[in-house]
């Protein structure tokens, strides 16, 4: 009888071990609080469901995938700390930060470690290090910011600009080719406004917008300052029309800022309001599970999920070192993949290549206004 | 000019509520010796409590009267019974330290049990422009500092018009010889905090339109506030009001001509030098108690 005990406890042991060992471990390290708590929020909650859909259907190459998330605290020490912890645990993949100046300082460890990182951050500055582990799930700066200012000079016809800017990595890397950029094309630049992160009063901004009456404003702020901008905007009753990024015209700055957000514009790697049938359908689940509409992070948190089985299956194993390699010029077309949701192609530095689109808030919804195609 | 004009007019209307938030540190200081570290906070709750009551079905105007009344109950009435009563005794440092935990308590509870991202909040006033001087002012700054300044008016003729307010001077000025007297002094101290309570509810209606429903918004408001209240006069309420518009001003044109990174250190450099050539603040004075 305790021979019997003993095997049966033996055999449940290793049954466990087996399952346990079967799962591959992705590490997630986003902003869950502190001011980048929507970028987190969504970008894990993408995350999850990613994984929910592909352990639902038997995983990667028979094996589910399990993942851990800690919070960053929006603080890039905290986020340091937290991926060496994750990168202690040997993660097959490290997910986030969503921060740009959270990647940069966690990138190096992940490289350090062998481990592919696959984050949020835009800042042009982190894929041109050299860091072979490196991958966007959105576009660089250095990709979106001349299509920026290309519309502001040829569709806005704005010979004037305000640029305002969030003093952190994300923002000064933004500001930096966007002005550049709007010097070469002859648009000039009439207030170049720097502003704090989690900055909660703009007046002051705003009255030296008004004042230098520019022809269009360039907003480049993360999201809750982009909101109370927008609203300080309206409430000085600033008419110059409004350009930005993704951060500017995303669905949470839409909640925040209400009606101030109308009319705002913004060239959009990622958005659920493109015409694209998977992105439809990915807006719907992730709708159905979380009760609200997820911004682009949302988008970033699944596609990075569905980054790792495509380019897992592709290896054919699960080999988080050959990892970064096989990701490295490969292309992932939705036909193939549909959880990859646009054809997207990977260069040799991490960044990507895929269609974009530029949006308009009417009546409190993102309105697609044209589809910018593939570079290449 | 124009751009002159729009910051004072945008830097009153927050200096305002800075005032509303700096009158009820005063109080409570003068009434019951409490650095209350957690004024801040106390204006962020508000918000939330109206929003919770908004979420349970509530229209804006029922959420506005349950959240104030919420807000005199939490952070009026057990706020005084619950902690400041039982820490009194050990002296005014231990109860600042424990308004300090009460800060991270209260915002901790907020980021739990609603969000740690912020929420959109309705104005009361409306939005819109009207012209002052030839200036488009927008309808919002002058509501809010219409509403603040009649909260303050309201404040100052209780405390000085009324028999009631004369009673609160008299608890704040000598308890024993209140006492003596017959002024139910327990019942004052309890009075201004639930006053500090309402001016927290209405600084909190009114700011969070503007900065938004979030669990850290207070850390801002809270420093404001207190360095508008040593500005002013810490034992002075013309003093908290006068520091609050003062600092709300100063902080905006400083953002606009000095810079933005160095805005908050602006005011900073002021209440140092308030400190230094003037430490019963612009218009306190020295060894004086009232309200």
């Amino acid at each position: 009888m305790k021979s019997t005990l003993v095997a049966g406890a033996l055999l449940a042991f290793a049954t466990a071990t087996s399952v346990h060992a079967q799962a591959i471990k992705l590490a997630d390290v986003a902003e869950l609080s502190g001011g980048g708590a929507t970028v987190g929020t969504n970008w894990k909650n993408g995350i999850d469901l990613a994984i929910e859909e592909i352990n639902a259907k038997g995983g990667v190459l028979g094996r589910k995938l399990e993942v851990s998330h800690a919070d960053s605290q929006s603080n890039p020490g905290v986020a340091r700390a937290q991926v060496q912890k994750a990168l202690d645990a040997e993660p097959y993949v490290l997910l986030g930060p969503g921060y740009s100046g959270s990647v940069k300082v966690t990138a190096p460890l992940a490289a350090e470690a062998g481990i592919a990182q696959i984050m949020g951050g835009e800042a042009a500055e982190l894929t041109q290090a050299g860091n072979k582990f490196l991958f966007r799930t959105s576009f660089g700066q250095q990709s979106s910011m001349p299509k920026v200012a290309k519309y502001i000079h040829d569709d806005m016809k704005a010979k004037t600009v305000a640029v305002v800017w969030v003093n952190n990595d994300f923002g000064r890397g933004g500001r930096d080719v966007v002005v550049k950029e709007l010097d070469r094309l002859g648009s000039k630049v009439v207030a170049d406004l720097s502003t704090e992160a989690g900055q909660a009063d703009f007046a002051a901004d705003v009255g030296k917008i008004k004042a230098a009456n520019p022809d269009a404003v360039f907003v480049y702020l993360n999201e809750e300052e982009s909101a109370r901008i927008l609203k300080e905007l309206k409430r000085q009753g600033v008419t110059a029309p409004l350009m930005g990024e993704t951060t500017l015209i995303g669905q949470k700055v839409i909640e925040l800022a209400g009606d101030a957000a109308n009319g705002a514009r913004g060239h959009v790697g990622l958005t659920t309001d493109a015409p694209v049938d998977l992105i439809k359908t990915f807006r719907d689940k992730f709708a159905k599970k979380y009760n609200y509409v997820p911004d682009h992070n949302g988008l970033k948190g699944y596609l990075a999920v569905y980054m790792v089985k495509a380019t897992t299956e592709k290896m054919g194993k699960v080999d988080s070192k050959a990892f970064a390699d096989t990701l490295h010029g490969l292309t992932i077309k939705a036909a193939d993949e549909p959880g990859i949701l646009m054809d997207v192609t990977f260069s040799e530095t991490g960044d990507i290549d895929r269609q974009s689109f530029l949006v308009e808030v009417v009546e409190g919804k993102q309105v697609v206004k044209q589809v910018l195609p593939k570079v290449k | 000019m124009s751009n002159l004009f729009d910051l004072l007019v945008a830097g009153l209307a927050t200096g305002a509520i800075y005032a509303l938030v700096a009158v009820g540190f005063t109080l409570l200081w003068q009434t019951s010796q409490t650095i209350n570290f957690a004024q801040g906070e106390f204006v962020m709750l508000p918000a939330f409590l109206m929003l919770a009551t908004m979420h349970a079905g509530a229209p804006f105007w029922l959420a506005i009267i349950l959240g104030i009344l919420l807000s005199m109950i939490l952070l009026g009435l057990a706020f005084k019974m619950l902690l400041v009563d039982p820490m009194m005794r050990h002296g005014v440092l231990p109860l600042a330290i424990a308004t300090m935990a009460l800060a991270i308590g209260i915002k901790e509870a907020v980021k739990q049990f609603f969000s740690a991202e912020a929420s959109p909040f309705p104005s009361i006033v409306p939005t819109g422009d009207i012209s002052i001087l030839g200036h488009a002012v927008s309808l919002q700054s002058i509501g809010v500092l219409v509403l603040a300044i009649l909260a303050v008016f309201g404040l100052t003729s209780l405390l000085n018009r009324t028999s009631l307010g004369h009673q609160m001077q008299a608890a704040a000025q000598n308890p024993t010889v209140a006492r003596i007297i017959g002024v139910p002094v327990e019942r004052m101290i309890l009075l201004t905090f639930l006053i500090n309570a309402f001016l927290v509810a209405l600084a909190s209606l009114l700011i969070t339109p503007i900065y938004l429903a979030k669990f850290s918004s207070g850390e801002v408001l809270g420093q404001a506030a207190f360095i508008a209240a040593i500005v002013g006069g810490f034992n002075q309420v013309r003093g908290a009001i006068a520091g609050g518009l003062l600092i709300g001003v100063l902080d905006n044109l400083a953002a606009a001509y000095v810079s933005t990174q160095y805005r908050a250190a602006v005011p900073m450099i002021f209440l140092i030098a308030v400190i230094l050539f003037r430490p019963q603040g612009l218009l306190g004075r020295a060894e004086e108690r009232t309200v």
